[in-house]
């Protein structure tokens, strides 16, 4: 072993030293390290250094060495996102104090809040009122000039901030329809024939054997007192019209029949925690400006 | 460095590697050693540093419905495109609300952090859409959101949800950290009933036990108890247990 190191043995094919063992006659080259794998090596070791001094590294007892230039993720977001209030503020100056109305009637204002209403809009109510508002089965339009709740700026900004159905919202829209079947209301036969008159005040087609008469006066006893005598509706109550052939629920008459039976009543958060005002209003004049504001 | 070795290699501490590399147990040893200090240095720290997590308001353990439902979360790998972490940078705050907070996750065993967006980030779903949308999109996706490419689960909606040993996942979480009490533990089965079922008389205990626990019919069927009531009353409560209004952002950077 000593003699070993005293004398490293040479390879006389590379001229390389060898470990110094000896296994069976088959010997390990000592080969170094290629210098620049090893320059690298220690330059990384001496970035670490530099990184140490620099950023946030070695813990304390009671926390963690800061780092010269004091840099920590949740400062740059909290001055990011105050950086970008600012600017928005600066751009949108007066949106926060105006009403509704009086950003729909200033045009540099308008133009802001639809453009920041169109982009609330994606990120939380496509998801059920499609992209661009065109709805969907249970889920209303916003394109078209039908309301369940009104259609004024007023109506449904206050939609967007207290929502519909709401459980622990005082200023939630509430209605609840009878589930006029399901709770033994109504008989199915007269189910049906109020089923069928509905499709007649909407103008579409019946069957031959539908009891028109038992209808209208199911219709008159039961359903006028919220959607009207004349089935117009009532926005008050979100009962919705149903002269037009527009539905949240579908017009057949299985869908009517399931619809009287059971009740129907979608839910909406309210977005009053959620968003700020601003995006609020923004979203109110977005919603409104798609076609069927009042 | 080799040729310094080859020069005096009895003087040099370079040499000195020699040591380890021919002889095992020494070898291990050193191993286990650097490995140790790692240890302390890299992961003792986290608990014992404040500012590892924050302090707030509002986070409570997940009453069993949710922690049913968190099972089932995880039984179907929604993990796997779904993350649960905000990030802070400013397109995920401004898309998603607050960024999250470790205290957040703390009684989550284990977190749902995940690491993939193939779907959006669920860190503030709870609330955000009603039960009935959660429901149908949960059953068909497609039928709300025309261009996604979730699967669909309408099996959940349709499975009883077995929830026998529910007192047991509390138990084997409190193994694990969380601060379950034995009244929660004995109660957990009738907790669990009261969630889901619309007026039901242990309601106002589970409210005391689990503070803005949500009670309700969650998958639209009061006469069955389905792994979608679950699922869907888990969905409802994520993100929603600390209020940012009152979260002092500044107080939490140390």
């Amino acid at each position: 072993m000593d003699q070993q190191h005293d004398a490293p043995h040479v390879d006389a094919v590379t001229g390389q030293a060898t470990t110094g063992h000896e296994w069976d006659g088959i010997r390990e080259l000592n080969t170094p390290l290629p210098r620049w794998w090893l320059g690298i090596f220690y330059a990384t070791i001496v970035w670490s250094i530099g990184y140490w001094v620099v950023y946030p590294a070695w813990p304390l007892l009671t926390g963690a060495t800061k780092g010269v230039i004091g840099y920590a993720s949740r400062n740059d977001i909290t001055v990011e996102m105050a950086q970008l209030k600012a600017q928005r503020a600066a751009r949108a100056a007066g949106m926060a104090d105006a009403t509704p109305a009086q950003i729909k009637a200033d045009p540099a204002l308008f133009q802001m809040a639809v453009a920041q209403g169109k982009a609330a809009f994606g990120d939380n109510c496509a998801a059920c009122h499609g992209v661009g508002g065109v709805g969907g089965k249970g889920y209303p339009n916003l394109n078209d000039d039908e309301w369940l709740w009104g259609g004024s700026l007023d109506a449904i900004q206050q939609t967007i901030r207290h929502g519909i159905r709401v459980a622990g919202d005082n200023d939630t829209r509430v209605s609840q329809m009878p589930a006029f079947g399901r709770d033994g209301v109504l008989k199915r036969e007269e189910i049906i024939a109020v089923a069928s008159h509905v499709r007649e005040l909407a103008g579409l087609s019946t069957e031959a054997k539908a009891d028109l008469p038992l209808g209208r006066k199911v219709f008159a006893d039961n359903c006028a007192a919220c959607h009207g005598a004349d089935g117009k509706g009532n926005q008050e109550l979100g009962a919705p019209n149903l002269t037009d052939a527009i539905s949240l629920y579908g017009m057949d008459m299985a869908s009517l029949t399931e619809t009287i039976s059971n009740s129907r009543g979608g839910v909406m958060p309210a977005w009053a925690g959620r968003l700020d005002d601003t995006t609020i209003k923004a979203l109110t004049v977005y919603v409104h400006s798609l076609g069927g504001g009042q | 460095m080799t040729s310094i070795e080859h020069k005096a290699p009895h003087r040099s501490l370079w040499a000195k590697h020699k040591i380890f590399e021919t002889n095992s147990i020494i070898l291990v040893i050193g191993v286990l050693l650097m490995v140790s200090i790692g240890g302390l240095v890299e992961i003792a720290p986290l608990f014992y540093l404040k500012n590892t997590i924050e302090t707030v308001q509002g986070v409570r353990p997940y009453t069993p419905l949710e922690l049913a439902g968190r099972a089932i979360y995880v039984r179907e790998g929604c993990y796997n495109c779904h993350s649960q972490m905000v990030r802070p940078l400013r397109d995920e705050v401004e898309r998603y609300g607050h960024y999250s907070l470790a205290a957040e996750s703390m009684y989550d065993k284990p977190f749902q952090w995940g690491s993939k967006r193939t779907g959006p980030d669920l860190a503030r779903v709870g609330s955000k859409y009603s039960d009935e949308w959660q429901r149908a999109h949960l059953a068909e996706p497609r039928a709300i959101v025309p261009q996604s490419i979730m699967p669909g689960y309408p099996f959940l909606a349709k499975t009883d949800l077995t929830f026998g040993d529910i007192a047991g996942e509390l138990r084997a979480n409190r193994a694990g950290g969380v601060p379950y009490t034995d009244e929660m533990i004995a109660q957990a089965e009738t907790d669990l009933k009261a969630q889901a079922t619309p007026e039901h008389p242990g309601q106002a205990d589970l409210e005391k036990r689990y503070p803005k626990a949500q009670s309700r019919d969650f998958d639209g069927n009061p006469q069955r108890l389905t792994e979608a009531d679950a699922l869907i009353a888990y969905l409802q409560v994520l993100g929603t247990l600390v209020d940012f209004k009152l979260y002092d952002d500044k107080a939490n950077i140390r």
